[in-house]
Parts: structure tokens; C-alpha cells; sequence
């Protein structure tokens, strides 16, 4: 009897995991509002089966007349007196954890993102930096730490949501919403853009990973500072060429003379989860594919496809990019 | 109690005079004069409820079965992760549409257009009192519709998700013309339906029978009201919204560019203000047909009467303070978040009580499960799982996780498709003997039935799983490994099988019936009048106006059937050989007038047809053709107006039966033009207090106010012309006073004083901003500042425009001092236009002065 249950509650539990899983959560925030689903959904489920069973009972089980005095108690009790209630209690509970759950954080790390038709500019304030440390389409944060995320946007609504950490909350042009999350556990997980934003709304994603504290100040101090020269051959050309193709009147690459502000910076985009927002793997291929038909794969962005530029030199910018740690 | 409430109070069904068979014949063939259907070509000039009703259905059928293919397509699409089946911009398009038609063009329209066709013989009336209103709104929902629907053949449809919010519909259309395609293309659709509402409100409150008062009406009548009365305040302030952003795309005052003052959230406010109570403008006509077949399968009266009518007018009035649980996300503060939470979990009380007194109904009687009630009991179990959901997502923690992701999907079509369109499918099923004469099939229904409820839940189930699991919604495409894809395939294979069902039911309605027998007549054995009707049906709507002492007169007054039609009540015959039906008081139902409703025209087809030239091509920028159509629609709407409508009868008064005279003529508080007027007015005051939110709003985001460096528009110009506009408001009443007097000189010249003041007023208050030198694409202050004074100078010049209408009526001897009804209600306008005037002085011109 037990091992049927056993296998029915490891579907339920394989069925609701996945790196952008509200019910796989890796955050406070999430996990409380993961208990509060698991808990309305059962309750909702014995409701549904009443009320059901109530009409299923009146129409085939019983369909004689049953006396309307009766009758009259089920719409009182069953329409006023339970759901006042039982909504009243829920009401309760749910007020006090959106406090709960929106509480600032206590000073520190503050992380600024904006949302950009079809990408996120991240950028770390470490505490006591007076200049940000900028980078994108990821976001790494330390576990067991309660961080505020401030976000923005400079085009349309856009809305950050990392399902595993906790809700959205929406990038407004002309305003600046705040965004509470305390990670609980390390891993990797994924975020993406919740708003309809336009065309290539569906493929503006990031890669979140969630380290340990130790872990996290080295990365965060790695990504300040600036990329290191190319050693070899083939990154050098890259390098070269992507100077050369005017890749730095969009993007910054600190320590080149690139140092456009249009597009994500590219200081370290070779250490990133991801490439294109989420989209590709962090690999040379795909660096030649994005590069080379931004537009097939992205369709409407802003970036140009540059597979003007002939096979040798796409190959040599994406080893160059792959390249920047 | 007056004379004509103690004649319906003592009256008796006729006896003997009625008793001669020949007598009935001549009086039903002069009905069926009066009421005959043109036929051939000229059958679209009808203009009656049951033509007009049934094309309006049949339409909006055709609007959704649109939409289901483009609903198909999205599913299509979604089948399998990474599919190149649609572009990105041709997908977007195709889920802004399919939201879009079926909201607007399906949704809304349906009950209206389900309305127009049964109310009337519902209520025991022959028509509604502006047929050729309802033939105008129709034409006018065809146009728009096709117009709206044919833009994604084009490649030009909307883009921006069926809520359209900017900045994405201003300044990054995906699609040159789609925003102002939705805009504009809803705008005249969403005036239509305001139109019906009107003829809906004023159908259930002043043409029911005699003696059928508040208490004793139909539950689907009682819901016409309460749906027609949320549509006529929550339709305005998205006019309002349509407005201010179709006017920043065509002329780029910035109402929500941040960089300009405006702010993006303004939109989401107007829309969802309309939005929220939309839902429930779809949701609540369900009910209503729900309330009408439960107790006919019953076969008892309902239980709870007045707790479902509460309730209903409960769920009406919560379900304008939820607005903001659609924003959840945006950053709100935490007191608005726990108000609109509470009200949102509020609402799931009234919607309780209406189920559950269903199911008391269902425990009280013997129920007959018929293919309606299949469909209910379907409807059911869809709709009480999605309000489940609705509880979920009503709590702010909750909803900041699921809101837009595909659980939001799955809970929105639960509700809607459990809320609307299976009690819709039940509706179809009951209600086709009425329409056609012929019943549908019991064992097609019943196999649709199952297939489309099994489809439904596989379909949208599983979405509630992606959604929480990660998953947003307006995606097309996501990837391979987040889980999603099995949910994604079985989600689609249900969509094609629910499609299937769909399918089954419209063969069932369209398969040829000229060989099955007509349909017995009341097929189902109910209790209320429309089922009255013989079949086929007569055109008349119904034989005599009968004399009601209770809710389900066919079950509970003794030989109702054999005494109407033998035509022993009111209205038996058509003397005049006119359309005739009967106007009542509000509450009592007392009898006051015996009123004549126009009959068939094409000028309301036209006029429909010049009033979308209007719209289509400002669409396109063309302002010069718009302006014209524009121009040639009123004067084919004025055209339609002075042939139609207050006609002098041509005798002040007629026995209407059973010892009664009524008046053939009323003016004022007791005709229905007054009430249209007065109903109407109250919608175009809540379109007016929507530009008025915006222009709060502004405050409310701008530390400053005005916000420098623009400054007020001074008082001296707005003060001039609000005198002028009191000036013209008292001479128009004036005119219509001295016009009762019999003075009919001062009431000429107090009409022409009046229109001259009115001009002069409105060219002041115009004059205000444009002397104060505001730039309306500077900044949002400006640009509402000079929103709020068009709008008055407009309502201006169409005030002038009816008192030169009353004036030339008078000249022509159509307006005289016995048949006023025209002056009166131009009169009524005045009044709502100086309120108008008056709100727009405090605002502009006042309210800086206290800042």
C-alpha cells in the first residue's frame, strides 16, 4: 500500500523540479509561498470534491426533492458562513507573510538590474565601492544572505522573476521597484523576464547562481576587475577583429579601448552560465552563431548580425570572447 | 396608487368579447402586418430584436470560432519546444488577437447580443424600445469586428498582448498600425456595446408587462441589469484609456512617457479599472442563463431568489475595487496590496451564494439531466475549480509568483470558458428551439459535451503545473529542459480534442433540419414567457402583452398559454396596423404609455458604415477621409433621428384592452429617450471622471503641481466660458419650460441665445490653454490640461448641435409644445454637460490654485 503512495509523491516531486521551479524553491521567499500552495491546493481540493460531490449528489445520486428549508442552509452556510471563514483566516496568514516576504534587507551588497529589450544590465555595488561593477544577463548572489535587487528599465515593462528564490516584480520606465531575496540553497538556477516585452519577449532569460559567501566575494572581485590581454594566437586576432568591426561602439570590454555602453558590458561574458540572455550555451559555437545571425536567433533585437564579416574572423572573435573569463 | 396601477391591479384575462375566433384571426393578421420581416435583399434592413439578435449571436459565434483557430495555432506552436512553426512576430500577434476577439468580439458582445434577441420575449414586450439602435450597434460590431480580426492577414494585427501596455504600444509598437488598429477599431466597438447596454437597462426597467414588478422579473433579466450597468461604468474609463493613448500615438502627448511626466502605470489603472469588472461582465450572463436552466431542469422554481439577485449585485459592485490584483508586480505599496487582496478574496463570497443556491435548487426539485444541463453541471466544475485558483492568486505573496506565468493562463480560462462559454454551450442547446423552431440533437450533444469538457481540463490542467514550474505566459517558444515540454504536448493534443467537441456542436447547429419536425412548443417544459412562443415563430414576439402576478407565470398562472394566445390581455391587436409595445414604471411595472418602435431602415446600416469610415480611417492617418465620414455619419444619424424618432402620433391616446387607455406619446421622466439619455450621460460622466483620474494621477506622481515649468492655465478664459456654458445650460432649460407654456417664439429665441453662448463658451475654455501657451506634446500636465478642455468644447458643440436640432424641429412643427420629448432630453444633456463643465473648471482651473 505504502509503495504506490511512495512512487505517486516522487512523480509529484520529479514533476514539480527544474532550475525555474516555484515549487523546487532555493529561497526563503519561495519556499514560504511553496508551503502556501501545497496547502490552498489541498484545501481547494477537498472544496471542489464537496461541491461537486453536493451537485452530483442532487442531480444522480438523489435526484427526489429534498425539502427547501434545507436547502437554504446550504446557501447560507456553504456560500457566506465557510467562505467568510475560511477566507478571512487565509487573508490573515497571507497579509503577514507579504511582510514577511517583502522586509528590506539589512544594508550591504546592493544589486542593480535593468531590464532592456532583450537583456539585463547587472550591476554589484560591493559595500564601501563608490563605481558599480557591471556585467549581464547573470546574477550570482551568496547563500543564506537577504539581498535587495533594484530594478528598472529603459525601454518597456519588463519583469524580473527567479521562480526558485521568490515573485516578481516589474521594471517600469520611470520607476524604481525594490526586490527582496534570501537564496537558502546553492545551485543553478534560471530566471527570465515575466512581462511581455515584444517580440523576443520569450527569449530574455539569465542564469542565476547561488555560491558561497567565500565563493561569491572572489567571483564578485574577479568581475571588477578588468579583462586580461588575449595569450594566444587566435583569441588576439579575435580581439583585433572585434575592435576592428566597431564591437566597442556598443559593448565595453574594460582594459580595450571598447567601452560602448549600448549593449552588455563584455568584460568577463566567457565566465557567464549563459549567452544571448539565457539563450545559448557559454561556448565558441555559439558565439559564432550569435555573432554571425543575431537576427534568426534573437528576432527584432537591436545588435546587427555581423556575418558579414567572413567565417575566419567570427571564429577568431568568438574564441577571443569565449576567452574572457 | 394611480388610476392605470388600480386598473392592472383589478384587472381580469378577457372574457366573452375575445371569445370570437374570427375577431382573433383579423386581429393576429394585422399584427403580423405590423411586424412582418422585409424580405429578399431588404431582409438586413430588419431591424427587430429576434433578426437582430440572432445575427448578433451568430456573429460573435463566428468571432470565436476565429479565435479558436488562432488559439489552435498558439497550441500548435507550443506543441514541442524550440518550434520555428510561427515567427516570433507573427505568434505575438496571433495571442494579442485571440485574447483580444475573443474578450471583445466574442465575450462581451455575446450577452448583449443573446439579450437583444431574448429579453424582449422574456419580458413579454414586442421589442426593445430602440430597435434601430440595436440594428446600429450590430452593424457597428461587424465592421469593427472584420476590421479588427482582418488586420492579421496583413501582417498589421496588434502586438502588444490583448491589454496593450504601453510604452511597448507607443514608442515600440512591434507592428505599425496594430495599436491603433486595437484603439481605435474597440473604441467604436466598445461604443456599441455601451449603445446596447442602454437599450438592455432601459428594456428591463420601463417594457416589462404590466404587473410584473421588481421582484417578480425573469433572474436573467435581473442579470441584464446588473451586466448592462457594470458595462455602462467599466467600459468608459478604457474609452478614456483609448483616448489618451491613441492620441499619444497619433499626436505624441506624452500621457505615459516618463521622460515627459507621463507614467505607464496610468494605462494599467484605466485598463484594469475596466478590466476587473469585465470578467464579470462575461462571467455574470452565464450565470444568468444558468439560473434560467437549472430551474427548468428543476422543474421547480428557483431557491434563493433574492439571495442570487443580492448577490449578483454584490458581485457588480466588489468587483470595481479589484482592479489592482492585476498589478500586483508593480510595486505597489503594501496598504493597497492587503485592500485589494481582501476585496479580491471578497468576491468569492457572492459568487458562493449564486452556486450554491443552484445547487439548493437542484436539491429541492427532480432534475432531468438534459444536454443544458450537462453543459451547466461541466460549467461547473470547471468554474468552482478556477475560482479556487482565483482565491490563490487573489493573495499578493501567492500571485507575485504565479502572476503572468501560464498559471495564470490556466486560471483565466478556467473561470472564462468555465464561467462563459460552457453555460454558453448550455445556452445554445436550451435556447435553439426558441431562435430556429428546431431542437438540436440529444446525442450529438451529449458526445460534445464529453469530448469538449475532457479536452478543456487536458489542455489547461496541466498549464497550471508549467506555470509554476516556471513557465510565463505570451512565449514562442521556451526551452527543451526546464520540464515544460511534456506538459506543453499534453496541453496541446487536449486544445485539438477540445476543438473537436466545438466542431461536433456546430455541425449539430448548422447540419440541414428541413425534414426534422419543428420542436414541440416550451420543449423543455419552463416557466417563464419566452417559451410562450409558438413554433415556428411569429414575429410579433408575443400575441398580447400579458398581465403578470408571478416569477414563473407558465407554471404558476392558471391558463397563462390558452389566454395569451387567445389574446386576452394587452395590446391584442394593431389597430393602426403600427408597431406597438407596452412602457411601464420602473418598479410597479404600472402602465404609462402604449409606445411605437420604428421599423425597418437601412440608415442605421449606413449610418454604422460612415461612423467606421470615421474610425478606419483615422486608423490609417487619414484624417481628411475620417473627418468626412465623420461628417456624413451624423448627418445620416440626424437623417435617422428626425424620420424615426418622436413622431407625432396621430391620435394622443388608445385603449390598449382590458379597460385601459394609455397615452400614444410621452416626454420626459416618463419616456424612454429621457432614460437612454439619462443613462448614456451617465457613462460619458464616467469616461469623463476617467481623464479626470488621469489628470489625479498626475498629481499624485509630480512632487510639483503644475509641474514646473508649466504653469496653470489661469482662470480668467476657463471662468468666461463656464458663465457662458451656465448661461446656455439655463436658456436651454428655459426653452424647454417656455415651450410647455406654449410660448414658442421665446423658446426660438432662447435656443438660438443658447447655441451662440454655447459656442462662445466652448471657444473660451479652448482658449485657455492656448492663451497660457501649454504645448500639449511637452510634457503629460499640458497635454491632460488640453484633454480635459476638448472634451468639454466637444460635449459643447454636440449641445449646440441639439438645440439647432430643437430649433429646427420647432420650426417644422415636430416639436410643439404637447410632443417635447426632443427638448427635453437636449435639455437633460445640458444638465449632464454643465455637471461636465463645472468638474473640468475645479480641475483645470481651481485645483492648481489650492496646490
Amino acid at each position: 500500500m505504502t509503495a504506490p503512495l511512495v512512487i505517486a509523491a516522487a512523480l509529484v516531486l520529479a514533476a514539480c523540479e527544474g532550475p525555474q521551479s516555484a515549487l523546487d524553491p532555493a529561497g526563503y521567499g519561495a519556499g514560504r509561498v511553496a508551503d502556501l500552495f501545497w496547502i490552498m491546493a489541498a484545501a481547494s481540493a477537498v472544496i471542489w470534491l464537496l461541491v461537486i460531490g453536493a451537485a452530483v449528489y442532487a442531480m444522480r445520486v438523489r435526484p427526489g426533492r429534498h425539502g427547501v428549508k434545507a436547502t437554504r442552509m446550504l446557501i447560507v452556510g456553504g456560500g457566506i458562513v465557510f467562505p467568510t471563514v475560511a477566507l478571512g483566516g487565509l487573508l490573515v496568514y497571507g497579509l503577514a507573510l507579504m511582510e514577511d516576504l517583502r522586509a528590506p534587507a539589512a544594508g550591504g551588497l546592493r544589486i542593480a538590474v535593468t531590464g532592456e529589450q532583450w537583456w539585463w544590465r547587472v550591476r554589484y555595488w560591493p559595500e564601501g565601492a563608490d563605481r558599480p561593477v557591471e556585467l549581464a544577463n547573470e546574477i550570482r548572489l551568496p547563500v543564506g544572505r537577504r539581498v535587495e535587487l533594484v530594478l528598472d528599465s529603459v525601454d518597456v515593462i519588463h519583469s524580473l522573476w527567479i521562480p526558485p528564490l521568490g515573485g516578481k516584480v516589474d521594471m517600469i520606465p520611470g520607476r524604481v521597484n525594490r526586490m527582496v531575496v534570501e537564496p537558502t540553497e546553492t545551485g543553478t538556477f534560471r530566471g527570465v523576464c515575466a512581462e511581455y516585452c515584444g517580440t523576443s519577449h520569450a527569449l530574455m532569460a539569465f542564469g542565476v547562481e547561488i555560491m558561497e559567501p567565500d565563493a561569491f566575494a572572489a567571483w564578485l572581485e574577479h568581475q571588477a576587475a578588468p579583462a586580461a590581454p588575449p595569450e594566444a594566437a587566435p583569441a588576439r586576432d579575435g580581439r583585433d577583429a572585434f575592435l576592428a568591426a566597431g564591437c566597442g561602439a556598443c559593448h565595453t570590454v574594460r582594459g580595450t579601448p571598447a567601452d560602448g555602453r549600448i549593449g552588455p558590458d563584455l568584460t568577463h561574458v566567457g565566465s557567464r552560465l549563459t549567452l544571448g540572455a539565457g539563450i545559448l550555451p557559454n561556448e565558441v559555437d555559439a558565439f559564432v552563431r550569435w555573432v554571425g545571425a543575431t537576427e534568426e536567433i534573437k528576432p527584432g533585437v537591436h545588435m546587427p548580425s555581423f556575418g558579414a564579416l567572413g567565417e575566419a574572423d567570427l571564429a577568431a572573435i568568438a574564441v577571443y570572447l569565449e576567452s574572457l573569463q | 396608487m394611480t388610476l392605470a396601477a388600480k386598473t392592472v391591479a383589478e384587472a381580469r384575462p378577457a372574457g366573452a368579447e375575445q371569445d370570437d375566433a374570427a375577431l382573433r384571426q383579423a386581429q393576429a393578421d394585422r399584427l403580423l402586418t405590423a411586424w412582418r420581416t422585409p424580405t429578399g435583399w431588404r431582409y438586413w434592413s430588419a431591424v427587430n430584436n429576434s433578426e437582430v439578435g440572432a445575427w448578433y449571436t451568430a456573429t460573435a459565434f463566428l468571432f470565436m470560432l476565429f479565435a479558436g483557430v488562432l488559439g489552435l495555432l498558439i497550441r500548435a506552436q507550443l506543441l514541442t519546444p524550440d518550434s520555428d512553426f510561427l515567427s516570433a512576430e507573427l505568434y505575438n500577434q496571433v495571442f494579442t488577437l485571440h485574447g483580444t476577439v475573443m474578450m471583445f468580439l466574442f465575450a462581451v458582445p455575446l450577452f448583449e447580443a443573446f439579450s437583444i434577441a431574448i429579453l424582449p420575449e422574456m419580458l413579454a414586450a414586442r421589442d426593445l424600445p430602440f430597435p434601430r439602435l440595436s440594428a446600429f450597434g450590430y452593424w457597428s460590431f461587424v465592421i469593427g469586428g472584420i476590421f479588427v480580426c482582418g488586420s492579421i492577414f496583413f501582417g498589421q494585427a496588434p502586438a502588444g498582448g490583448w491589454f496593450m501596455y504601453p510604452p511597448l504600444t507607443t514608442d515600440y509598437s512591434p507592428t505599425e498600425y496594430g495599436a491603433d488598429i486595437w484603439l481605435l477599431g474597440l473604441s467604436f466597438i466598445e461604443i456599441a456595446s455601451i449603445a446596447a447596454a442602454v437599450e438592455l437597462i432601459v428594456g428591463v426597467l420601463k417594457c416589462r408587462p404590466p404587473g410584473m414588478r421588481l421582484n417578480l422579473i425573469p433572474l436573467y433579466a435581473w442579470y441584464v441589469l446588473v451586466v448592462a450597468g457594470m458595462i455602462l461604468f467599466a467600459f468608459p474609463p478604457l474609452i478614456a484609456g483609448d483616448i489618451l493613448l491613441e492620441v499619444e500615438r497619433a499626436f505624441d502627448w506624452p500621457f505615459f512617457d516618463p521622460a515627459r511626466g507621463g507614467d505607464p502605470l496610468l494605462w494599467q489603472h484605466l485598463f484594469w479599472i475596466f478590466g476587473h469588472p469585465e470578467v464579470y461582465i462575461i462571467f455574470l450572463p452565464a450565470i444568468a442563463l444558468a439560473a434560467m436552466i437549472v430551474p427548468t431542469a428543476a422543474q421547480r422554481p428557483i431557491v434563493g431568489y433574492s439571495w442570487i439577485v443580492l448577490a449578483a449585485v454584490g458581485t457588480g459592485f466588489l468587483s470595481f475595487g479589484l482592479w489592482v490584483h492585476h498589478m500586483y508586480a508593480t510595486g505597489l505599496p503594501g496598504i493597497s496590496l492587503g485592500f485589494f487582496s481582501a476585496a479580491s478574496t471578497a468576491v468569492a463570497i457572492p459568487t458562493g451564494v449564486q452556486i450554491f443556491a443552484f445547487i439548493a435548487t437542484l436539491l429541492a426539485g427532480r432534475v432531468i439531466l438534459s444536454v443544458p444541463m450537462l453543459f451547466v453541471s461541466g460549467a461547473l466544475a470547471i468554474f468552482v475549480l478556477g475560482g479556487l485558483t482565483g482565491v490563490m492568486v487573489a493573495l499578493a505573496p501567492f500571485d507575485w509568483q504565479a502572476h503572468d506565468s501560464y498559471f495564470v493562463v490556466a486560471h483565466l480560462h478556467y473561470t472564462l470558458l468555465g464561467g462563459m462559454l460552457f453555460p454558453v454551450f448550455a445556452g445554445i442547446y436550451y435556447y435553439f428551439p426558441f431562435v430556429t423552431g428546431k431542437k438540436l440533437s440529444e446525442r450529438l450533444g451529449r458526445r460534445a459535451f464529453w469530448i469538449m469538457f475532457v479536452g478543456f481540463n487536458v489542455t489547461y490542467f496541466p498549464m497550471h503545473l508549467a506555470g509554476l514550474r516556471g513557465m510565463p505566459r505570451r512565449v514562442f517558444t521556451y526551452p527543451g529542459d526546464l520540464g515544460w515540454d511534456w506538459l506543453n504536448l499534453i496541453a496541446s493534443v487536449g486544445a485539438f480534442v477540445f476543438a473537436a467537441g466545438i466542431l461536433i456542436v456546430v455541425w449539430d447547429v448548422l447540419r440541414p433540419k428541413g425534414r426534422q419536425p419543428w420542436s414541440e412548443r416550451n420543449p423543455w417544459n419552463a416557466g417563464t414567457m419566452e417559451w410562450l412562443q409558438e413554433m415556428p415563430d411569429k414575429p410579433w414576439g408575443v400575441r398580447t402583452v400579458p398581465l403578470i402576478r408571478s416569477r414563473y407565470p407558465l407554471w404558476q398562472q392558471e391558463n397563462f398559454v390558452r389566454d395569451v394566445d387567445e389574446g386576452r390581455f394587452y395590446l391584442a391587436d394593431a389597430e393602426e396596423l403600427k408597431r406597438e409595445t407596452m412602457v411601464t414604471s420602473v418598479l410597479d411595472a404600472d402602465p404609462i404609455q402604449c409606445l411605437r418602435v420604428p421599423g425597418p431602415t437601412f440608415k442605421t446600416l449606413i449610418a454604422a458604415v460612415f461612423t467606421g469610415g470615421a474610425f478606419v480611417f483615422a486608423t490609417f492617418h487619414w484624417y481628411i477621409m475620417a473627418g468626412v465620414s465623420g461628417v456624413l455619419a451624423i448627418a445620416m444619424i440626424l437623417n435617422w433621428l428626425w424620420t424615426g424618432t418622436a413622431m407625432v402620433p396621430e391620435k394622443p391616446t388608445k385603449d390598449v384592452g382590458l379597460g385601459l387607455t394609455l397615452p400614444t406619446y410621452g416626454s420626459g421622466p416618463a419616456s424612454v429617450g429621457w432614460w437612454a439619455m439619462f443613462i448614456t450621460m451617465l457613462g460619458d460622466l464616467t469616461a469623463f471622471g476617467g481623464l479626470i483620474f488621469g489628470y489625479v494621477f498626475f498629481w499624485t506622481i509630480h512632487p510639483d503641481f503644475p509641474p514646473p515649468p508649466y504653469g496653470a492655465p489661469g482662470i480668467g478664459w476657463l471662468s468666461f466660458g463656464l458663465a457662458a456654458l451656465v448661461a446656455a445650460w439655463g436658456l436651454t432649460l428655459a426653452a424647454r419650460i417656455v415651450n410647455g407654456r406654449g410660448r414658442r417664439g421665446a423658446m426660438r429665441a432662447a435656443l438660438i441665445a443658447a447655441a451662440v453662448l454655447g459656442v462662445a463658451g466652448g471657444l473660451a475654455l479652448l482658449a485657455a490653454p492656448w492663451t497660457a501657451g501649454l504645448v500639449p506634446t511637452a510634457h503629460a500636465y499640458p497635454a491632460i490640461v488640453w484633454v480635459l478642455v476638448v472634451w468639454v468644447a466637444i460635449h459643447t458643440a454636440v449641445g449646440v448641435l441639439m438645440q439647432l436640432y430643437c430649433l429646427a424641429g420647432s420650426l417644422a412643427g415636430r416639436l410643439t409644445p404637447d410632443y417635447d420629448i426632443d427638448i427635453w432630453n437636449v435639455a437633460l444633456f445640458w444638465h449632464f454637460l454643465l455637471v461636465t463643465a463645472v468638474i473640468a473648471y475645479a480641475f483645470v482651473g481651481l485645483f492648481p490654485l489650492a496646490t
